[in-house]
């Protein structure tokens, strides 16, 4: 069972609820929380483990063999990103911007672009006595984050049983680094705060959940700042709230040195406790 | 033409109130865009018209013409990105996970795949309440090219400030590191770091400080929240000082933040409090360094 938290806003809460949650959830069921906002992947801030597997990860780039190219300039011709140019009597390649689909590589017709490995981040893979845990950190510079989301559910899925809770800390927004993330998920939670960003950008979130068929639910975090138009919509819309989580200094407080909430905020276990009999029952029936 | 780009690395910490008041203390003497295109909420606070609007087309996808396709497959055996599905012997695009590559189309034996160009999202050109201009945008839902999208606003930013003789670019990044958020760093003159006070906070503004680096751009940062965790918001001082990035402001927690949020107005607008006034001194404070 796979469980995305995601938002439209950032700063929303995600990173709370996944690693308080993932805390909670493991008295209960073996679970592996994977760390997905590659760009910025603050989970392992809060989580404290021993490092069980480490590695590079790399995307597939081409690059130019002069000694074969005839300078024919059909890799110009067939890359979509302008990544490959000719200029003059030489190929040059922008990385940043290739995409690796191969087709310069494969179509070159004197097999002078190989497609060698470029590192663009590191995975990681810790055990907290508890629960399992991976994250994986994009390279500053390095663009594009679907590449490692993808490498980085790939490895979640090869490494770990079908019957673990699998929890995705996924990146904020609604543009692809998001839908790479939830896209496989059984179940996503939308984190939101009762304000107008928040608001704003639930209703994002939930058009895209919507368009990807997705089923979703929400949290509410900081309850009790802002306004109730949250509450409002969702009951207009029929979706469901699993949990509050209490608008409360101290919770920010907490936040900010690295601890876990619940363990000191009863309101909040609580809530969480709500979340994980909701999740829980799910897959009993996803198993049936 | 001075352009000032604030970004924060990790959300939620203030950017865009931030950014709006700036906006307001600058009234007519600034050009402001919003390149948080993937969440785009400083409209909620500054009240753009949407006098001007126009599609953003971007990048192309691929697309089978049944009629023609002889289910040869080969398309599925060069696509990298999985995103042909094969269904009864029927070949289909998964839109949302086709790059545009046009690899397929290249090689259909049967010239069966056309690349048509997307509608990736709109852009606006408003006037705001100040009686200032704004360009901002929307990304539709799912798509890429998010980074083209922010280069556009920003070009368009540009041309806005040339033609009507105004000095100052104020622009709202997106969070994180990746391609909106370079796109939204090239060519500024100065950087706005906004943090909290939080591991995270401290964690993301060193990510996205290495990136201002990568660009050779000065940099001045705001600590929003300051006094939610006084042990981190030193070691951010120290950091700044290492890093020779000016320390412009400390904000205190509060929720007149949320509050006026809530009214739809920016800090400035809200009732007298110590938070417009810092604010207040931060804009002059900014203005003061990009004109020397």
């Amino acid at each position: 069972m796979k469980i995305a938290i995601a938002s439209g806003k950032g700063g929303t809460g995600k990173t709370t609820l996944a690693t308080n949650l993932s805390s909670y959830l493991a008295e209960f069921h073996p679970l592996v929380l994977v760390d997905l906002d590659v760009e910025e992947p603050n989970s392992g801030l809060f989580i404290h483990g021993e490092l069980i597997h480490s590695e590079d990860t790399f995307k597939k780039i081409p690059i130019w063999d002069k000694n074969k190219c005839t300078l024919c300039g059909l890799c110009q011709e067939v890359c979509n990103f302008h990544s490959v140019i000719k200029l003059g009597n030489q190929i040059m390649v922008f990385p940043e911007l290739c995409h690796g689909c191969y087709a310069c590589s494969e179509l070159c017709p004197d097999e002078a672009l190989p497609m060698i490995s470029e590192k663009m981040g590191e995975l990681k893979y810790y055990e907290t006595g508890s629960f399992s845990f991976v994250e994986s950190k994009l390279d500053i510079g390095q663009e594009q984050a679907v590449p490692l989301i993808a490498q980085t559910i790939a490895y979640v899925e090869k490494t770990f049983p079908d019957d673990i809770v699998k929890l995705y800390d996924s990146p904020p927004g609604t543009s692809c680094p998001v839908i790479e993330a939830t896209k496989t998920a059984d179940l996503i939670i939308l984190v939101t705060e009762p304000t107008p960003f928040g608001l704003h950008d639930l209703k994002l979130a939930v058009a895209t959940m919507r368009e990807l068929k997705k089923r979703f639910a929400v949290v509410v975090n900081r309850y009790g700042i802002g306004n109730d138009d949250v509450l409002t919509y969702c009951n207009g819309e029929d979706i469901h709230i699993l949990a509050k989580l209490p608008n409360n200094r101290k919770i920010a407080e907490l936040y900010s040195r690295g601890s876990l909430v619940y363990k000191e905020i009863p309101e909040v276990e609580r809530e969480l406790e709500k979340i994980a009999i909701y999740i829980l029952n799910m897959k009993v029936r996803v198993k049936k | 033409m001075k352009e000032i780009v604030v970004v924060s690395g990790k959300g939620g910490t203030g950017k865009t109130s931030v950014t709006a008041s700036l906006s307001f203390l600058g009234g007519k003497d600034v050009v402001t865009a919003d390149c948080d295109v993937d969440a785009a909420d400083m409209h909620l606070l500054l009240n753009p018209d949407f006098a001007y609007v126009e599609d953003f087309y971007s990048g192309v996808i691929a697309k089978i013409d049944q009629d023609t396709c002889i289910s040869c497959g080969k398309c599925a055996q060069v696509c990298r990105y999985d995103a042909i599905q094969v269904d009864d012997g029927i070949h289909t695009v998964i839109p949302l996970d086709c790059e545009g590559c046009g690899y397929c189309a290249r090689i259909c034996p049967e010239t069966a795949i056309t690349m048509k160009e997307q509608n990736v999202g709109k852009w606006y050109i408003s006037t705001i309440k100040t009686g200032g201009i704004m360009v901002h945008a929307r990304l539709g839902i799912g798509a890429e090219n998010s980074g083209k999208l922010v280069a556009r606003v920003k070009n368009e930013v540009k041309k806005i400030a040339g033609e009507s003789g105004i000095d100052i670019i104020l622009v709202d990044g997106s969070p994180g590191i990746g391609c909106p958020v370079v796109s939204s760093l090239s060519g500024a003159d100065f950087v706005v770091l906004v943090t909290e006070p939080t591991v995270s906070g401290l964690h993301d503004l060193k990510r996205v400080h290495e990136l201002v680096k990568k660009f050779n751009i000065k940099s001045g940062c705001i600590i929003n929240k300051a006094d939610l965790n006084p042990e981190i918001a030193d070691l951010i001082k120290v950091f700044l000082g290492k890093e020779d990035i000016i320390h412009l402001a400390d904000l205190p927690y509060d929720e007149t933040f949320t509050k006026a949020m809530t009214m739809g107005q920016t800090i400035i607008e809200y009732k007298e409090s110590s938070l417009k006034k810092d604010i207040a001194e931060c804009w002059q404070k900014i203005k003061h360094i990009i004109y020397i």
